[in-house]
């Protein structure tokens, strides 16, 4: 895309390749009571103490299961969400600190793709007006006939014919409307985008358009992707570096092709096994690891390792009260005390009794520990 | 954007060759394709009618009515005497009969139409002034966030909450007491009785669609929060503010009626209304039971014609109906 | 004899001013005791009206259409008056929706939710039906259920909502079970643990079980005969096996080239099907898939395609499938 070169602050102080650079990331949103004047009762720790790094070029896979915070966590590196500590790092520049001028003036090198390609457009505007918008924010392109231009080339790029710029949202179907998001980020030329769960919301023949329009762009426009989704398969597809988040962590980081042959944490081994691949053979073959029970509240997240009410290998040390650090083991990253003799085979996995899990539950502490009584058991 | 161009037209191909519609059609706006399914609805059309017709009598027919809706003719004729029960009904001169002081029926009937009219405009209009703006501060300090903001917000609501929960006929009847009885008094009581509904209503609109993600996307483009505001969420949250303020108006008229009813309305009788004419209508319901009648009639058919265009409305503007 | 035996199922929308939606356009299928038959589909293709046709849940009201026939057993489900068809439902015939929250009374508690239908099918005794509730509870995995059976719907997670539905599902130990979607809205750690579940119950009981989802994985997993839907027809029907070795068409074998699988390498190619499952032909004009068909000949359009059968029982609706390959080629 040729459009004009940034002229915000592109300072470039320590020029790594690394685009983005999380350290310690927080934001604990506060659960408030009272009538008029609000009393801060307890926060959900959405997300509690993130480090990454995405490289430039490439594209970074965040998975995990629903409410652990990788929607947040993506729109805090955005600054759309105030992360409540920690610093996000992008090209250089530390974003948390940033004035609220300065920070718009960034927003068209990083762009975001919503999940839900209807509630992302607003229905009353036509596509030539939502592509407009970003331009016009930013002072982009003299006259119309300029930012007419720079649109149809966008256009062009996302495979969506010159018609559509008359057309409303409604008029489209799903896997058309996911184009239009994603015009609306490129529109800007931006280096880095964030997409959140960018095909959960389309049908199945769909989704592969849009995975490969992603791939493509990224090959000609050299696009950093921090790409956001539930579905493992998906995220392992187009990632090159994939993180797995529980509860607010990052237990796992590995690229991915690592990541598929030799998971090191529990529960993304759980996650693995659990993916349904449409093989018949391989689904007899393969062992499943169910996990027990649901994911615990974020408002009131379990001492110790986060998992550890749920991991078949918890162990009676360690496990409930001490937080594991991601730390490297042969090349992976990995927040588990045992990992090494997890992956050694020397840990059995074992039962783990259920604990309920209630939705919007914040006072219920969890009682048990699921290690086996006698330490040794499983080993 | 430096796409092969081989590739390129092989992707618009494919696209164009897919898509039923053609290039030279435009797209259809929400409000266009809202009109559109009005427009089919029969409900609508007869709504439609009604209100057209009630607006034009409204508006046209006091220049054209054959007698002053205040001149007693019947009394002066010595035709009518209420006072012994005499009024007479309908006849080729007077199509609707004399009132019990013996002025033209008709021509009040059609004077009427225009206050009657303007009552429920002026005070639908008061309510959803206050309200919305009521609503509007609410919903956008709550949007805002933050501490001042969540302030905002609750005192407002709180404020509205509290008239939501005096009966609306109570809250009616003291400012009418507050400000005298007049018709200013009237189209004041009737639409602060609005005022929270619109308040609430425009308010939870606002909440939602700030929740919805093209804000957000908007917010990432850089666009101010306060253009956000103005050129997304309000827009967005007006369509149920409009669909209530059409059925607002039925409520209205049928509130304005009542109080005038009650005699919180114009003391002045020259001045037709049709709640007031019910009123009058009253004591003469066994001479002549045609005066209740006329006013009754009219108010239920507007009131009737607003609902059935209000709903009609929702259901054109409802996204999930949308195709 | 299949215990089900569903033959050209049809069901139409009709509304005023409104072009007519056939939603499901002549399905035929059967199921036999104790059989996992999976029907797979995008959005819209009619598995939801399918599953509710079968259950009488469709709205009985002017411009809804059923037609063909669905015999259980014996008795035709489509002809069943509403009485005997609530019989049938609960008893023989039990449902399992895709949102465990919006099928379950959210002002009454699950225990006596569960209760109700074993009082009311089973002609139990309030005590012994409460007895038997705390156990179907605990059999489909929700801990503490002498205490569960007190709690109401929106106090559960997801995963329990839909084992409390299961639950009552299976509480009258029907003849076949009806799964919507079950595990659409949950995630996929939660999902292995609602589908293992359902194995179990299957295995244990013979239950019957028309499994319906969108997800090809999850009836690689679990289903003997697989029949896949486009567009309100059946349009390839096969086991389990040999649909996902021998798929012969098109659609099948665009949307397994079309998905990410867990074991394919990082940016392996995927061939996405072009166009939108709104691109259709009207089955009466020809294939149905044509719009989108890379294999499209000119017999495509003009005249429905029939289902061709061979001597396995595999079956597809198109006139120029994918050649038979071997089965070691088919996963290369
Ligand atoms: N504005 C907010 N206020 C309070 N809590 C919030 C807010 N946004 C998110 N949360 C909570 O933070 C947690 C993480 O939410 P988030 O949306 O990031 O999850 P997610 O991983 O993206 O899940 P999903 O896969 O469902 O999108 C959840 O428990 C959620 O309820
Ligand atoms: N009550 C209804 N009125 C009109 N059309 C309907 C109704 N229910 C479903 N349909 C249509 O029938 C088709 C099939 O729907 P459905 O069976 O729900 O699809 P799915 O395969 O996703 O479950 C869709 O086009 C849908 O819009
Ligand atoms: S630290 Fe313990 S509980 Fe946590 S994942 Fe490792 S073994 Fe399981
Ligand atoms: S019948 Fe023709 S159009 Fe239809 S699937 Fe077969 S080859 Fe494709
Ligand atoms: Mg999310
Ligand atoms: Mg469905």
């Amino acid at each position: 895309m040729t459009l004009p070169a940034t002229d915000v602050g592109t300072t470039r102080a320590g020029a790594t390749d690394a685009l983005v650079e999380v350290r310690d990331l927080k934001v604990h949103f506060p659960i408030t009571t009272g009538v008029l004047f609000d009393r801060v009762v307890g926060h959900v720790k959405a997300v509690d103490g993130v480090d990454l790094t995405v490289p430039r070029g490439q594209t970074y896979g965040l998975v995990g299961e629903s409410g652990c915070g990788k929607s947040t966590l993506g729109r805090a590196i955005l600054q759309l969400t105030p992360p409540t500590a920690g610093e996000v790092r992008f090209d250089g520049m530390e974003l948390t600190r940033l004035s609220a001028g300065k920070m718009r003036g960034l927003r068209r090198r990083m762009q975001m793709i919503f999940q839900d390609p209807m509630s992302s457009l607003d229905p009353r505007q036509n596509v030539e007006s939502i592509l407009t918008e970003g331009l016009a924010a930013h002072g982009i392109g003299a006259g119309r006939s300029e930012r007419r231009d720079i649109i149809n080339r966008t256009l062009d790029a996302v495979g969506l014919p010159h018609w559509a710029l008359s057309r409303y949202p409604h008029e489209f179907s799903g896997g058309q409307r996911q184009r239009i998001g994603i015009a609306r980020a490129l529109v800007l030329g931006p280096e880095l985008i964030v997409a959140d769960e960018p095909v959960s919301a389309l049908d199945v023949s769909i989704q592969a358009q849009v995975i490969n329009l992603l791939d493509e762009l990224q090959e000609e426009l050299g696009l950093t992707y921090l790409v956001i989704a539930h579905d493992l398969a998906v995220v392992r597809h187009i990632s090159d570096v994939v993180g797995v988040m529980y509860l607010g962590a990052l237990v796992e980081e590995a690229p991915s092709d690592r990541l598929y042959r030799e998971p090191l944490h529990p529960y993304t081994r759980a996650l693995m096994s659990a993916v349904p691949v449409p093989d018949p053979d391989l689904e007899d073959r393969r062992e499943r690891i169910l996990l027990a029970g649901d994911l615990p509240s974020p408002a009131n997240p379990p001492s110790g390792c986060r998992f550890h009410t749920r991991c078949p290998w918890a162990q009676p040390t360690r496990c409930a009260d001490e937080r594991p650090v991601l730390r490297d083991v042969g090349g992976t990253k990995v927040a588990c005390h045992w990992a090494e003799q997890i992956a050694s085979g020397e840990l059995r996995p074992h039962e783990v009794r259920v604990e309920l899990v209630r939705p919007g539950d914040e006072g219920e502490a969890p009682s048990i520990v699921s290690a086996p009584s006698e330490p040794g058991t499983y080993v | 954007m430096t796409l092969a161009p081989g590739k390129k037209k092989e992707k618009l191909d494919r696209l164009a060759e897919l898509s039923a519609v053609h290039d030279d059609e435009r797209g259809v706006s929400l409000w266009r394709e809202a009109m559109r399914r009005l427009r089919r609805n029969p409900a609508a059309i007869v709504g439609a009618v009604i209100l057209a017709a009630f607006v034009l009598v409204a508006v046209i027919g006091p220049f054209l009515v054959p007698y002053e809706p205040t001149d007693t003719i019947g009394v002066r004729e010595k035709v009518v005497s209420s006072g012994h029960g005499i009024i007479p009904g309908p006849s080729a001169d007077h199509w609707l009969g004399y009132d019990h002081q013996g002025r033209d029926e008709f021509s009040r009937m059609v004077v009427g139409a225009r206050q009657t009219l303007i009552v429920g405009i002026v005070s639908t209009l008061i309510g959803l002034t206050i309200g919305v703006l009521i609503g509007g501060v609410a919903g956008a300090a709550a949007g805002l966030g933050g501490r001042w903001g969540r302030l905002v917000d609750n005192v407002l609501m709180r404020i509205v909450d509290m008239m939501l929960s005096l009966p609306s006929l109570l809250l009616a009847v003291s400012v009418a007491a507050l400000l005298g009885p007049s018709l200013v008094t009237v189209m004041i009581a009737v639409g602060m009785v609005s005022v929270p509904v619109f308040a609430r209503l425009l308010r939870g609109a606002m909440i939602a669609q700030a929740n919805r993600d093209y804000v957000l996307a908007a917010s990432s483009l850089g666009v101010r929060k306060s253009k956000i505001a103005i050129s997304h969420i309000v827009p967005n949250s007006l369509a149920p503010v409009i669909v209530q303020a059409t059925l607002t108006l039925a409520t209205a008229i049928i509130e304005v009626a009542a109080l005038s009813f009650l005699g919180l309305g114009n003391p002045d009788s020259a001045v037709p209304e049709w709640g007031l004419m019910l009123a009058d209508a009253q004591k003469y319901l066994d001479v002549r039971p045609g005066l209740a009648i006329y006013p009754a009639v009219g108010i239920i058919i507007t009131a009737l014609g607003f609902t059935l265009l209000g709903e009609a409305m929702r259901e054109a503007l409802d996204p999930k109906l949308r195709r | 004899m299949a215990l089900l035996d569903v033959q050209d199922l049809s069901v139409t929308f009709s509304r005023r001013g409104q072009r007519t939606v056939h939603a499901v356009d002549g399905v035929s299928f059967t199921v036999d005791a104790g059989e996992v038959v999976g029907l797979v589909g995008e959005s819209g293709c009619g598995k939801s009206v399918t599953s509710l046709a079968l259950m009488g849940l469709l709205p009985r009201q002017r411009g809804v259409h059923v037609g063909g026939s669905a015999s259980f057993d014996g008795t035709d489900l489509l002809k069943l008056d509403p009485r005997s068809m609530r019989d049938v439902r609960g008893r023989d015939v039990a449902m399992i929706f895709q949102d465990p929250l919006s099928s379950l009374n959210p002002v009454v508690p699950i225990g006596i939710q569960v209760t109700e239908v074993l009082v009311r099918h089973r002609d139990m005794s309030r005590d012994a039906a409460r007895k038997e509730a705390a156990e179907l509870l605990d059999r489909v995995g929700i801990p503490d259920p002498r205490r569960r059976l007190k709690e109401y719907p929106h106090q559960l997670s997801g995963g329990m909502r839909q084992r409390a539905l299961i639950a009552m599902a299976v509480a009258c130990r029907p003849r076949l079970l009806i799964a919507d979607e079950p595990t659409t809205a949950l995630d996929v750690t939660i999902q292995a643990q609602i589908l293992e579940l359902l194995k179990e119950l299957v295995r244990d009981s013979g239950t019957a079980l028309i499994m319906i989802t969108h997800d090809l994985g999850v009836v690689a997993g679990m289903c003997d005969t697989i029949n896949v839907l486009y567009a309100g027809r059946v349009v390839e029907t096969a086991r389990r096996k040999e649909l996902f070795a021998g798929r012969r068409h098109p659609y099948t074998v665009g949307l397994l080239r079309s998905i990410p699988r867990l074991d394919a390498g990082r940016g392996e190619k995927l061939t996405p099907i072009r166009g939108s499952v709104r691109d259709v032909l009207p089955w009466t004009e020809g294939c149905a898939f044509a719009p989108r068909c890379d294999r499209r000949v000119d017999a495509c359009v003009g005249e429905p395609p029939a289902m061709t059968p061979t001597h396995t029982g595999h079956e597809f609706r198109c006139v120029n499938p994918f050649p038979l390959v071997q089965p070691e080629e088919a996963r290369a």
